[in-house]
């Protein structure tokens, strides 16, 4: 029963979050690259003032697989850098803590794009 | 003579910028506001649950900790977007869901894969290399700068 309340929490957050995007997408002329980086950027400031951190715990991949999930990751390792290595850590941080995500982009999509070639659009 | 032909001109002008507009509205789709939503609150709700069982896979079965649970639910999701990508497959989920497929990190590793196929014939050098960040490479840009603003305030915060 938890688990079936776990998911549903999840559906609602992450479908949520989604809605903010397709309305923007609607409503302005926003392109797929600008609402992606505005995503993150949103979870970075979000998560500074402290918004987003419940939001996890509450709907944990609800809010953590959406691009603000990516920016709340980016703000997380900033400050457990800063704790740990000081003023270096604002540089280390953003990077260390999404490194492995990162790293898959490239190298997936590196792989991708050699094995495959775009389908031509019905 | 001159005025009266400028005048009838005009109010043709008028008279086909009503039709037209009218066209438009009857031609284009009815607001597909309510329907986008939807869509897209569906199929991001459904990837992120999707996200959810990787997790609780990831915790469960293969007993790891919060933070590799964190990085192997995102790095299969990457692998599954752009292997959609790939096959061609992301592209039609996208047309249904929009903002529903573009949202999650998928839709992430889809805008790295698109144009990186799509530039392919410039090499796999620079063609494959330089456009895997087309779309990517702005989000990094603009998320590490954030993050490093970010990093400021809250070291110059703990020093009070």
């Amino acid at each position: 029963m938890e688990t079936v309340l776990t998911f549903l929490k999840v559906f609602l957050v992450g479908g949520a979050i989604c809605t903010v995007g397709q309305i923007l997408l609607a409503k302005t002329m926003l392109t797929t690259g600008r609402i992606l980086a505005l995503f993150v950027v949103l979870g970075v400031v979000l998560t500074a003032v402290g918004l987003y951190e419940p939001l996890i715990e509450f709907a944990e991949a609800g809010a953590s697989v959406p691009l603000t999930g990516f920016g709340y990751s980016l703000a997380k390792g900033v400050e457990q850098a800063v704790d740990q290595f000081g003023p270096l850590g604002i540089f280390s941080g953003g990077i260390a803590a999404t490194a492995a995500g990162v790293a898959a982009a490239i190298v997936f999509g590196y792989l991708n794009a050699v094995l495959f070639d775009p389908k031509t659009k019905k | 003579m001159e005025p009266y032909e400028t005048r009838r001109s005009r109010e043709a002008v008028e008279e086909r910028n009503r039709v037209y507009g009218q066209h438009v509205k009857e031609t284009m789709p009815k607001s597909n506001l309510l329907s986008g939503c939807i869509k897209a609150f569906l199929v991001g709700g459904l990837i992120c649950c999707i996200g959810q069982g990787i997790r609780m896979f990831a915790a469960q079965s293969l007993m790891m900790d919060e933070q590799a649970t964190n990085m192997f639910t995102c790095v299969v999701l990457v692998f599954l977007g752009a292997t959609l990508t790939g096959l061609g497959v992301y592209d039609d989920i996208g047309r249904f869901a929009g903002g529903g497929s573009i949202v999650p990190i998928t839709g992430f590793a889809n805008s790295v894969v698109s144009p990186a196929m799509e530039h392919k014939r410039e090499g796999l050098i620079l063609g494959v290399g330089a456009n895997l960040f087309k779309i990517a490479g702005p989000v990094l840009v603009n998320g590490i700068t954030a993050s490093v603003v970010y990093g400021v305030i809250y070291y110059l915060i703990n020093l009070f």
